[in-house]
């Protein structure tokens, strides 16, 4: 009995793509959203519904999993990513399938009023397949979701730790921001590699615009700067600011390594480790015409 | 999804660990100093199953975790066991002839570290590192 | 067994471990060095390890014990060429191998070698080796 209830709705689906497109279109806008526009909604509704119909006419209306509904599947994943991007909230983005309910069940009415006891089980096979789809929706749009988050944590890191060269065999990393372990590991790997890169002796690690040196941060530097010296280069850190230094002595902080107040008095140092000197240059005395 | 096991039973078969680690891992997608952190971690893990476990077996598979990938560890040996789990995780404990970083040297270069001991019976780690 | 091999360059002795080492071959390289360096009354051990994929605590630890038998022995050892991923994880590991120099690479260890061998050690001792 259900089995043939079931097999007429291929056929009505197939039949009303048209209307069903436009009620549902018609219900969409009665809303507008700013982030959408029209002419990407009305494709997006087009297809969608062209495709449950040709999904339906082919597989087990039960099972979305099957090849049948690939397609449906397909164009579902894109939309549900695109709004992931576009900011949509998740509540946004299912409502959006299981608005489709209304126009569907609207057109089984008309097409099966004759018919009560069929429609009443239609409804509830749709009711259910379209449940499926929204679920299915939902998994993809926190999965782009979480594909975007991870994005952004891995460009803000390398984001914010550039390595510059000051001369010949000294390196400068300015660190901006707080340290945390995921963090310290790419600054770890930005400057151990442009050690490697540019052949440094020495690189100075200018912490001015770290907000706070805690037990925590301190560890990090002090990895980094054991790791700079496995590979045989010596780290000089600078930019400790007064209050950060009386911070880390009175929470015990202990850095012991080779630390100066700022930048400048750091390159100083790293140039006469070197063997470098920064002369005067004598200013260019023209000849005496007498 | 892509599952490895290697024997092992002498110092050459933590090489194999390592290699088959090193391979999982980059098929994972693993970034290369996540590579060797899990590789290393699995070196040590090795050598304790061969040195104080008598031999046993390391069990590696790629895991999926959302938009995670990564790899999943598993040694087991029907060694003698560890009697005192927290004491054997603290460095520079060692009951033979390492330095004693092997167990809590492995823990910090991983995301996910488990050990399951029964004295007598034998010891279980799980450790997995994600990209 | 496959040892690695030692080369001898004056004072200095070259070792470039290019395969993955398992424990036996480590300590193999512990014992075939401690014997060059008395045999050829070496004054330096460069060690290259920029071929190594990973140092567990095993390899580090033997790079520990070759630096501080050679002491003993009057020679100095340079690690060169340990690469970023490496050191990263041994300093996780909780090794940062204190009694270790290093370099960051061959030629700079070499040149840190020679010039610990050239005025490092008091000329009486050893005039007749550097002038020959």
């Amino acid at each position: 009995m259900a089995k043939l209830s079931a097999s007429r709705l291929p056929g009505i689906l197939s039949d009303s793509v048209r209307h069903i497109i436009s009620d549902w279109l018609t219900s969409l806008k009665a809303s507008p959203d700013g982030r959408l526009p029209a002419a990407e909604l009305e494709a997006q509704c087009e297809s969608i519904v062209t495709r449950l119909a040709q999904a339906c006419r082919e597989g087990n209306l039960t099972d979305i999993d099957t090849s049948a509904f690939a397609p449906l599947r397909d164009v579902l994943a894109d939309v549900s990513r695109t709004r992931a991007l576009q900011g949509f909230s998740p509540t946004e983005a299912a409502t959006f399938i299981l608005s489709l309910k209304q126009p569907l069940f609207a057109r089984l009415r008309i097409v099966l009023a004759s018919d009560p006891e069929r429609l009443a089980s239609d409804i509830v096979t749709m009711s259910e397949l379209i449940d499926l789809l929204g679920l299915f929706m939902m998994e993809t749009f926190q999965r782009a979701r979480e594909e975007v988050i991870l994005r952004q944590q891995t460009e803000i890191s390398e984001l914010s730790t550039p390595v510059v060269k000051l001369w010949e065999g000294i390196l400068a990393l300015p660190l901006i921001g707080t340290l945390d372990s995921a963090r310290t590991q790419i600054v770890m790997e930005n400057l151990l590699d442009s050690i490697v890169r540019y052949e440094a002796d020495i690189a100075i690690i200018d912490i001015t615009g770290v907000p706070t040196v805690d037990t925590l941060v301190a560890q990090h530097l002090l990895k980094t700067v054991a790791a700079a010296r496995l590979m045989g280069a010596d780290c000089i850190i600078s930019g400790i600011r007064p209050q950060i230094a009386q911070t880390m002595v009175h929470l015990g902080v202990e850095l012991n390594v080779v630390s100066k107040a700022n930048l400048s008095d750091a390159f100083a140092l790293a140039l006469r480790r070197l063997g470098k000197m920064v002369v005067n240059q004598r200013r260019a005395v023209p000849a005496d015409p007498a | 999804m892509a599952r490895s096991t290697v024997p092992i039973r002498n110092g050459e078969d933590v090489v194999r660990v390592r290699q088959e680690v090193r391979r999982l891992a980059i098929e994972a997608g693993l970034g290369l100093v996540d590579q060797t952190k899990v590789v290393t971690a699995a070196s040590e893990l090795a050598r304790n199953t061969l040195d104080y476990g008598k031999g046993g077996q390391a069990v590696m598979d790629i895991v999926q975790n959302g938009a995670r990938r990564g790899v999943r560890i598993v040694f087991e040996d029907n060694g003698p066991g560890i009697a005192d789990i927290e004491l054997a995780l603290k460095d520079g404990y060692t009951s033979g002839k390492g330095m004693g970083l092997g167990l809590g040297g492995a823990r910090r270069l991983c995301n996910e570290f488990a050990i399951v001991s029964t004295p007598g019976k034998g010891t279980m780690v799980t450790i997995a590192r994600w990209k | 067994m496959d040892r690695i091999p030692i080369l001898k360059l004056g004072e200095a002795l070259l070792v470039t471990i290019q395969v993955d080492m398992h424990d036996r071959l480590a300590l193999a390289l512990e014992e075939d060095l401690t014997t060059r360096i008395v045999e050829y009354s070496a004054k330096g051990v460069l060690i290259d390890i920029s071929a190594l994929e990973i140092v567990d605590s095993f390899i580090g630890r033997t790079l520990g014990n070759i630096a501080m038998i050679a002491k003993v022995l009057d020679a100095d050892t340079v690690v060169v060429g340990m690469r970023p991923a490496v050191a990263i994880t041994l300093v996780e590991l909780g090794l940062s191998l204190p009694g270790v120099r290093t370099a960051l690479n061959a030629e700079r260890g070499m040149a840190m070698i020679k010039r610990r061998i050239d005025d490092g050690y008091p000329i009486s001792e050893y005039e007749d080796e550097g002038g020959s």
